[in-house]
């Protein structure tokens, strides 16, 4: 058995040059791969971060169509209902179009208690409604445009004209590394205010409402029970969990990640080709020896499983530095991309799938010369030499 | 040359396994380059057919789509009367004063909805867009709670066909048409009066007014005197290019996502490219030996394994292409972040899309191919002659 | 230039191949193992010269410097007057092609390309047109007896067919000077005669200058002179009777 690995060792050794650009390739797909499934992760991870006993009420027209900020009132007095709050888009421009993140005008009372998953320290709250023109800034938005307590942050507004400025509060923190925060949370109040003398028809109105349901079992009951209450009213309004917030606004964008799942695959196919053919090319250069080690009494069985271990072997040396890899490049991508994944984390499930795909690739390479191998005729193989 | 090419393209046949593999990496790498590219034109025709330049859209300042826009009844008046405006055969200009609004409809066969755009039209729409036209059925009458929808919303859709009712903003309205838009944007949306539109929807302002002017030229002078106009908050754009922004976005994400993937696999690709130039150099060495003995310049050894590399990549370019030009049967639909309105649109290769992929397939081929080439190029004569 | 019969042979005195003091050593490991040392010799316009000695002796190497295939770390080999050993690589190159024509002992055609394709190879470095090189090409073959061969890929013929198909290559630049390391190694005892026969013709009728490296003395007796090798030195030459 010691021979056996020493053989196999020496064989992947014995043309570096190749083995290197092997496992050079396998590296750079399994790199790709890894990190276009985090990044379909990270797509989703609104939904994983969902709290089930959250419900969103929206206008049943559709979430761009506002609701009266007077609804709280009665959402609250529906049976199972633990608590409200309000949040409405804001959609500002800060400097350029492109410096685009999430603005939020929510309600500096409830917001941040039904939201515990953005740690405000709580002084930065105390502050935050006590000063109307206040904002709540996320620690990765103040660090990409290096705001700190104290500055003005100005935007420009695109559903609510006209600039806007805002007094940077503080800073809050994700409960753990999934969490956005890359968001500006500023004063509804203060939003509502300037509406009132600037464009009436857009004041006394949020975007949606977040129910928190005392017991999570009721949530069905009581998502019915809210709509029920505004039935035929001036503006119906249509509840749902977080979930299924976050999913059905996923789902519109599904082509585009059905895309991306299907080109991660794709990558294994191209990697595929590539081992393959080292491994077609290198079982082919060796029919000499195969057939030396057949004359020598060795089976077929021996011979088919040196070729498996190389391959397996270049396989597995390449996904290892690649899923070494993975995390550094996912954090670098975070960074440039800035907004457009506010969270890349490499899952277990991701550095999983890695491993397999690269195994998968190790052992179908191997296929074709193994059997070519343990079928080679010794008197054939050996002329090979020439 | 021509027989040197020979030798480099007969080499390729001799070696079908091997050839075969590389070109296959190769092939689905230019497959996902081309698709990619195809799928971004794809929706830029798309968004950019919607508009019209004869067209001029006015907008609240700073509103860059529709649903965020507003535009009061006094404004949209003094927006048609403008000069610039052209006048039909009845002699009222040519306008649509547009409200548009998103509804979530539940799509066919999942429970999940989706945003589809609303828009009610002013009845000279049709004068006002002449690509569009009446595919199935009737235009809706005006002041009536009949809408027509577009073409590309059949079967997408539960329930949503002509003769159908369908329920929003706590009415029914009868479909009485379907129309047709030619592949561009309004073929997502439904269409219907636009007094009945703003009644049902609470709204007292438009959208987006909409003008078709009597020459193109015309659009300077209106949008200079309009956006001077201290009575109004409204910008101007001709239609074509207000669509178009709208693309970009999107299309900007596909592009970087697209060539940045399509650089990543790459590397997987000419990785397999270098491994077999190597092992074709290795077999050849008394090969080449003999070339350079014959009088051939290490510069001629160099072009025919840059040749044999490089044709290699043509093989991929012309499988992956053949792949990719499959997907222009494919219809997608998905979410545009710029209207936050769900939009379908195909693959569509262009011929710049045929040499962009051209370009990287030979580019892909020169760079696996160029180490081994030199290698190649670079043996001393005596030891490659007593190579076996 | 042309590949039709010289009429008569070169005179005696008429030198094409000068080499003076010439010496090559290869470096293995630290060492360093001279392979020619110190040899000076003419060959003369229209001489059929074999190279004989032991494996080792030094005659390929020799070969291969009168080639202008490796060039020496000593001394001078002039062609016509012209010193090859101070060419740069490039005219080097430009300088085979249009001098000389190799036979080697393991053929070494392209196996890709058919006879007619091989031969025709050496002529895409001339600016003849492809209707002439196909014209000279299918002489040359002619002139080796396989003009019924030539869509044939090499591994469609016998080795003593691939010789001649190899020899034709060889021939069909005109070059100055043919030079052949082992040319019948690897080949059976009628095919060797065959195209020892040839080769004997080409010089006899032709008047091409041939320089031959072998160790079978049977080979060695189709040419005009022998010189023996022995560890790198020159130890004898012998002109054999013209018969």
């Amino acid at each position: 058995m010691m021979q056996f690995f020493k053989l196999v060792a020496r064989n992947s050794l014995r043309n570096r040059l190749r083995s290197a650009l092997t496992v050079a390739g396998i590296v750079a797909a399994i790199l790709a791969f890894g990190l276009l499934q985090t990044i379909v992760e990270a797509w989703f991870a609104g939904v994983d971060g969902a709290v089930a006993s959250r419900l969103i009420t929206r206008n049943s027209i559709s979430f761009s169509s506002p609701l009266p900020r007077a609804y709280e009132k009665r959402i609250r007095e529906v049976d199972g209902v633990r608590d409200v709050t309000f949040v409405t888009w804001f959609g500002g421009i800060y400097k350029d179009a492109k410096n685009f993140f999430p603005q939020y005008a929510v309600d500096s009372a409830s917001y941040f208690r039904m939201y515990p998953e953005n740690v405000v320290p709580e002084d930065v709250l105390r502050e935050f409604q006590h000063d109307r023109r206040g904002a709540i800034i996320g620690r990765k938005l103040a660090n990409r445009f290096g705001l700190k307590p104290g500055d003005v942050v100005q935007l420009e507004g695109t559903i609510y004209p006209g600039p806007w400025e805002f007094v940077v509060k503080g800073i809050f923190d994700g409960r753990d590394p999934k969490i956005d925060t890359t968001q500006l949370f500023f004063r509804w109040d203060y939003l509502n205010e300037t509406l009132r003398m600037r464009s009436k028809a857009q004041a006394e109105q949020v975007g949606v409402f977040v129910v928190d349901v005392a017991d999570v079992n009721r949530v069905a009951e009581v998502s019915e029970a809210i709509d029920h209450t505004f039935r035929n009213s001036f503006a119906e309004t249509r509840t749902e969990t977080e979930r299924a917030f976050q999913i059905g606004f996923m789902k519109q964008t599904e082509s585009i990640l059905i895309s991306i799942r299907v080109v991660s695959f794709v990558v294994i196919f191209i990697i595929l080709s590539v081992m393959a053919n080292t491994m077609a090319m290198t079982a082919r250069e060796r029919l000499a020896e195969y057939a030396t080690l057949k004359v020598l009494g060795f089976g077929p069985g021996y011979v088919a499983s040196l070729i498996l271990a190389e391959s397996v072997v270049l396989a597995l040396v390449g996904a290892a530095v690649a899923i070494w890899l993975t995390p550094l490049v996912a954090a670098q991508i975070a960074v440039l991309t800035k907004a457009l994944f506010p969270t890349l984390v490499v899952s277990k499930d991701t550095v999983a799938l890695q491993a397999v795909a690269a195994l998968t690739v190790g052992v179908l390479s191997a296929v074709f010369p193994m059997w070519r191998a343990s079928r080679v005729n010794i008197i054939e193989g050996l002329r090979a030499v020439g | 040359m021509r027989l040197l090419l020979a030798y480099s393209l007969r080499n390729l046949r001799t070696r079908k396994i091997t050839t075969a593999l590389t070109a296959g990496g190769m092939a689905l790498v230019l497959f996902v380059f081309a698709a990619v590219l195809m799928l971004d034109s794809g929706l830029k025709q798309t968004l950019v057919s919607t508009g019209e330049d004869a067209n001029a859209i006015f907008v609240r300042r700073s509103a860059e789509v529709e649903i965020q826009s507003m535009v009061d009844r006094r404004q949209a008046g003094i927006i048609e009367s403008q000069p610039e405006v052209l006048l039909g055969s009845d002699g009222a200009p040519v306008v649509s004063k547009e409200v548009v609004v998103l509804i979530a409809l539940p799509r066919q066969g999942s429970g999940q909805t989706s945003n589809i755009v609303t828009r009610g039209v002013g009845a000279a729409v049709l004068t006002l867009r002449p690509k569009i036209h009446i595919a199935k059925g009737r235009m809706f009458r005006p002041g009536s709670n009949e809408i027509m929808i577009g073409g590309a919303l059949v079967g997408r859709f539960t329930g949503l066909q002509e003769g159908s009712t369908l329920r929003f903003a706590q009415r029914d309205w009868q479909v009485v048409g379907q129309f047709d838009a030619g592949g561009s944007g309004f073929d997502s949306e439904i269409w219907g009066d636009n007094a009945q539109f703003m009644q049902a929807f609470r709204r007292d302002a438009y959208s987006s007014v909409v003008v078709r002017l009597a020459s193109r030229a015309g659009f300077n002078s209106i949008k200079a005197r309009l956006e001077s106009d201290r009575r109004l908050t409204v910008e101007a754009k001709r239609e074509g290019v207000f669509y178009e922004e709208q693309s970009r976005l999107m299309s900007g994400f596909i592009q970087i996502l697209g060539v940045t993937l399509s650089v990543l696999f790459s590397v997987g690709a000419v990785i397999g490219a270098t491994i077999t130039m190597y092992a074709a150099v290795a077999s050849r060495k008394r090969e080449i030996g003999a070339l350079r003995a014959l009088g051939f310049r290490r510069s001629s050894i160099l072009v025919a394994f840059l040749a044999e590399a490089m044709l290699l990549g043509m093989v991929g370019w012309v499988v992956g292409l053949s792949l990719a030009s499959l997907m222009m049967l494919v219809k997608v639909t998905t979410l545009n972040w710029a209207s936050l309105s769900e939009l379908a649109f195909r693959f569509v290769l262009t011929p710049g899309i045929v040499l962009q992929s051209l370009c990287f397939a030979i580019v892909m081929g020169f760079l696996g191919g160029f180490l081994p080439a030199l290698r190649a190029s670079r043996m001393k004569i005596v030891d490659a002659l007593r190579a076996n | 230039m042309s590949i039709l019969p010289r009429t008569g042979a070169a005179s005696g005195a008429d030198v094409l191949i000068a080499l003076r003091h010439v010496s090559k050593s290869y470096r293995r490991g630290g060492q360093i193992i001279p392979v020619v040392s110190d040899i000076t010799f003419d060959i003369r316009r229209a001489e059929f010269l074999a190279l004989m000695g032991p494996s080792g002796s030094g005659k390929s190497t020799l070969l291969n410097l009168i080639a202008g295939i490796d060039t020496p770390d000593g001394g001078s080999i002039t062609m016509g007057g012209a010193d090859i050993t101070r060419l740069p690589e490039a005219e080097l190159a430009d300088w085979r092609a249009a001098n000389v024509g190799f036979i080697f002992q393991f053929y070494n055609l392209m196996p890709v390309l058919t006879a007619l394709e091989n031969v025709e190879l050496p002529l895409t470095l001339t600016r003849l047109g492809r209707r002439d090189r196909r014209e000279r090409a299918l002489l040359a073959l002619d002139l080796v007896g396989l003009s019924d061969r030539v869509r044939h890929f090499p591994s469609e013929l016998s080795g003593g067919q691939q010789q001649r198909v190899a020899i034709a290559r060889a021939i069909v630049t005109d070059p100055t000077v043919l030079v052949a390391d082992e040319p019948t190694g690897d080949l059976d005892r009628q095919s060797a005669e065959d195209v020892l026969a040839i080769m004997q013709r080409l010089n006899r009728e032709m008047g091409k200058t041939i320089v031959m490296v072998t160790h079978d003395r049977r080979a060695a007796e189709h040419a005009r002179s022998i010189m023996q090798l022995e560890k790198g030195e020159l130890s004898q030459r012998v002109e054999l009777p013209h018969d």
